[in-house]
C-alpha cells in the first residue's frame, strides 16, 4: 500500500514539477485533454471530420518541420512522401486488398524509401539550391500519374478504397491517438543527442563534420525519418478520404505544409501542430465567405508573419516564459529565480 | 513541325529568360526567394487585359500603363510586406506565397475563373521557310531578345549595374564602399518586377489567362534559376532557352507530352544539378554565417 501511495506520490510531483509548472506544457496537456473528451460533448460529422483532417496534416506538417525546421534541409517538396505513401496504400488495398493497419505502414515504408532516392542525390546541394531541386520530384512524379492514367488513375485518382473504420467516433480517435503519439516521438527525437546532431548540422554543417559527426548519415536519417512520419499521414489521409489523387503531390499542398510548420513556429514541432490545428479550422470557418475565403486566410497568414516573423508559438512562448541564463531551462515569466538552479533572471 | 518547334521554344525560352534574370537578380541582391515573381507577370497580363478590353485603350498604351502599374504595386509590396521580414529567410517563403495567393483571389474575384483573351497588337503572319509564324509570336520573341540586351547593357555598363551586382557578390562590403545597400535592393526590386511584367505583356496575346496561370512559370522559374546557377545572369539566360525548347519538344513530339512537359523539363534540371550542385553558370557564394 504504502509502494502504492509513495508511486502516485511521485507521478503527482513529476506531474506538478514537470508539467504544471510551464504554462506552454500545460497548454499541451489541455489540449490533448480536450482532443480526447470533445467526443463526449458532441458527435457532430462535421467537426470531427475537421479535426480528423486536422489531426493528419499535423502530422505532415511536423515532420516537415523535423527535416526543414530543425535539420535545415528545406524542402519545397514535402507533398512527395504524403502522395507516395497515399498511393502506394491505395494501390495495394484496392488491387491486392490489404487491411489498412497492413497499408498504411507499407505505405509508409514507400515514403522512407522515397526519402532515401531524394536524399541520397541531394547530399551534395545546400541551401535554395535543395530547396529548388526538392521541389522538382513531386511535380515528376505528377506529370508520371497523367500519363499512366491506366494504373494511377490520371486526373480522378485511385478511389474505393477502404475506410479505417465502421464509424467516424472510432476515426477520429484512432488518428488522434497517432497524431499525440507521433508528434510525442518527434518531439522527443529532437530532444534527444540526435536532435541536437540536427541542430548543430543546420546551424554550421562544416563546424558539425570538423567535431567528427556522420553529417551524411545524420542528413539521410532525417530525410528518412521525415518520410516515415509523412508517410503515415499519407496513408491515414486515403484510408479517411478513401480517394488518393494528384492533389495528394499537388504543389499547394507542399507549400501548405511550410505555410503551417512556419506560422506556428519553426523548429518546435509543437508549434506545427499548432499551426495546423489553427489554420485548418480557421479555413473551415471562412467558408461563410466562399468568395474571400483564400484572400483572408493569404492576408492573416501575412500579417501573423509580419509581426511575429519567428511564428506564432515561439512569440507567445517567449511572452509567457524565460529562459534561465545559466541552466538554459524555461521558466515562467513572472519568476524571480530559476526553479531548478535558483539563479537571478532578472 | 521543325520550324514551330523551334518559333515555340525561342518565345518561350525569351518569355521565361525575362522572368529568371529578375529573379534571379532579386535573389543574388537582397537573397529573396520571391516566390510571388510570377504572380506579377499573370497580374500584368490581366491589367492589360483590363485596359484593353474593358477601358477600351489602345493596345500599347494598355501595355506601357500596365507595366508601370505592376512595378509600382511590386515595389511598394517589397517595401510592406517582404523588407520587414528579409532577416527571416523561412517568413520571406510564406510572406511572398501568401502575396501570391492574394494577388490570386483578387484576380479571381475581379475577373472569374473563366478563361480570358487578349487582344494582340499586330495581327497576320508571315512565311519563314514554309512555316506559318504569326507576327505575334516574332514580336514577342523581338522585344524580349531588346529587353534582355537592355538588361545586360544596364548590369554591365552603367553605376546602378555595378551597384546591383557588387551588392549581389557581397552585401557588406558594397555597403563599405558608400553603396545604399537597401536602395538598391528597392530599384532591384523594381527591375525584376518591371522583366516580370514585360514577360506578362509579352504572353498575354499568345495564351488563355486565368488566375492559376502563374504556378508553372514559377516551377519552370525556379528550375532555370537553379539550372543555371542562382544569381547568374548568364546562366538564367541559357538555362531559359533550354528548358523552353525542353518543354516545347515534349509537347510537340512525345504523346500526351502536356503533362510530361513539367516532368521532362524538371528531369534535366535534376541531372544537371546532380552533376554540377551550383548549376551551369553558378557563382559558388560564400557560405553565410
Amino acid at each position: 500500500m504504502g509502494i502504492i501511495s509513495g508511486y502516485i506520490g511521485r507521478v503527482y510531483k513529476q506531474f506538478t514539477g514537470e508539467i504544471l509548472v510551464l504554462p506552454s506544457r500545460t497548454v499541451a496537456l489541455l489540449f490533448c485533454l480536450t482532443l480526447f473528451l470533445l467526443p463526449l460533448i458532441t458527435a457532430d460529422p462535421y467537426i470531427l471530420r475537421i479535426l480528423i483532417l486536422a489531426s493528419i496534416f499535423a502530422i505532415f506538417a511536423a515532420s516537415w518541420d523535423l527535416l526543414s525546421g530543425f535539420t535545415g534541409q528545406m524542402n519545397f517538396g514535402h507533398a512527395l512522401f504524403f502522395g507516395v505513401a497515399a498511393y502506394t496504400s491505395a494501390l495495394l488495398n484496392l488491387h491486392i486488398g490489404l487491411p489498412h493497419w497492413l497499408t498504411i505502414p507499407l505505405g509508409a515504408l514507400a515514403a522512407v524509401l522515397a526519402g532515401l532516392v531524394i536524399g541520397v542525390p541531394c547530399l551534395r546541394l545546400r541551401g535554395p539550391y535543395l530547396a529548388l531541386a526538392t521541389l522538382a520530384f513531386p511535380l515528376i512524379l505528377t506529370g508520371i500519374i497523367f500519363a499512366i492514367p491506366g494504373i494511377t488513375g490520371g486526373e480522378l485518382g485511385v478511389s474505393g478504397i477502404d475506410r479505417l473504420s465502421g464509424s467516424r467516433v472510432i476515426e477520429y480517435y484512432i488518428v488522434v491517438t497517432l497524431m499525440i503519439s507521433l508528434g510525442f516521438v518527434m518531439w522527443k527525437i529532437t530532444d534527444s543527442k540526435t536532435g541536437l546532431l540536427f541542430h548543430a548540422i543546420r546551424e554550421d554543417e562544416v563546424a558539425a563534420r570538423a567535431s567528427g559527426i556522420n553529417t551524411t548519415r545524420y542528413k539521410l536519417l532525417a530525410f528518412c525519418l521525415s518520410g516515415l512520419f509523412a508517410g503515415i499521414a499519407g496513408g491515414l489521409y486515403v484510408h479517411f478520404m478513401r480517394i488518393a489523387g494528384p492533389s495528394t503531390l499537388a504543389l499547394m499542398l507542399s507549400f501548405q505544409a511550410i505555410i503551417w510548420a512556419i506560422f506556428g513556429g519553426i523548429a518546435t514541432i509543437y508549434g506545427a501542430i499548432a499551426g495546423v490545428f489553427i489554420l485548418v479550422p480557421l479555413m473551415e470557418f471562412l467558408r461563410v465567405m466562399p468568395e474571400i475565403r483564400m484572400l483572408l486566410f493569404a492576408i492573416i497568414v501575412m500579417l501573423v508573419l509580419l509581426f511575429m516573423p519567428e511564428g506564432l508559438t515561439t512569440w507567445v512562448r517567449d511572452k509567457i516564459e524565460k529562459e534561465c541564463p545559466r541552466c538554459k531551462l524555461r521558466n515562467l515569466a513572472t519568476r524571480k529565480s530559476c526553479r531548478v538552479c535558483r539563479a537571478d533572471l532578472g | 513541325m521543325i520550324e514551330s518547334i523551334i518559333i515555340n521554344g525561342l518565345t518561350s525560352g525569351g518569355v521565361y529568360a525575362l522572368l529568371a534574370i529578375g529573379f534571379s537578380l532579386i535573389f543574388g541582391v537582397a537573397r529573396i526567394i520571391n516566390l510571388a515573381h510570377t504572380a506579377f507577370y499573370m497580374l500584368a497580363a490581366y491589367l492589360i487585359f483590363t485596359f484593353a478590353s474593358f477601358l477600351g485603350l489602345n493596345p500599347l498604351l494598355s501595355v506601357i500603363l500596365s507595366v508601370i502599374a505592376v512595378t509600382i504595386i511590386g515595389v511598394f509590396s517589397y517595401k510592406l510586406v517582404i523588407n520587414p521580414v528579409r532577416e527571416h529567410e523561412t517568413a520571406i517563403l510564406i510572406v511572398t506565397i501568401a502575396l501570391a495567393i492574394i494577388i490570386q483571389e483578387v484576380m479571381l474575384m475581379a475577373f472569374g475563373g473563366h478563361p480570358r483573351v487578349v487582344p494582340s497588337l499586330v495581327s497576320g503572319y508571315t512565311e519563314i521557310l514554309g512555316a506559318k509564324v504569326a507576327y505575334k509570336q516574332l514580336l514577342a520573341f523581338g522585344i524580349a531578345l531588346i529587353i534582355l540586351l537592355c538588361t545586360w547593357a544596364l548590369l554591365l555598363k552603367t553605376k546602378l549595374g555595378i551597384a546591383v551586382r557588387s551588392t549581389a557578390q557581397d552585401r557588406e562590403v558594397a555597403n563599405l564602399m558608400g553603396i545604399n545597400v537597401a536602395r538598391t535592393g528597392m530599384i532591384t526590386m523594381g527591375m525584376a518586377v518591371a522583366l516580370a511584367a514585360i514577360a506578362g505583356a509579352l504572353v498575354a496575346p499568345l495564351r488563355v489567362l486565368e488566375p492559376g496561370m502563374w504556378m508553372h512559370p514559377l516551377v519552370m522559374v525556379l528550375a532555370i534559376v537553379v539550372l543555371g546557377g542562382l544569381g547568374s545572369i548568364k546562366g538564367s539566360f541559357v538555362g531559359a532557352f533550354i528548358l523552353g525548347f525542353a518543354e516545347t519538344l515534349v509537347v510537340f513530339l512525345v504523346p500526351m507530352g502536356a503533362f510530361l512537359k513539367g516532368a521532362v523539363a524538371l528531369t534535366i534540371m535534376l541531372i544537371v544539378i546532380l552533376i554540377r550542385p551550383e548549376g551551369l553558370f553558378g557563382v559558388a557564394f560564400e557560405e553565410e554565417r
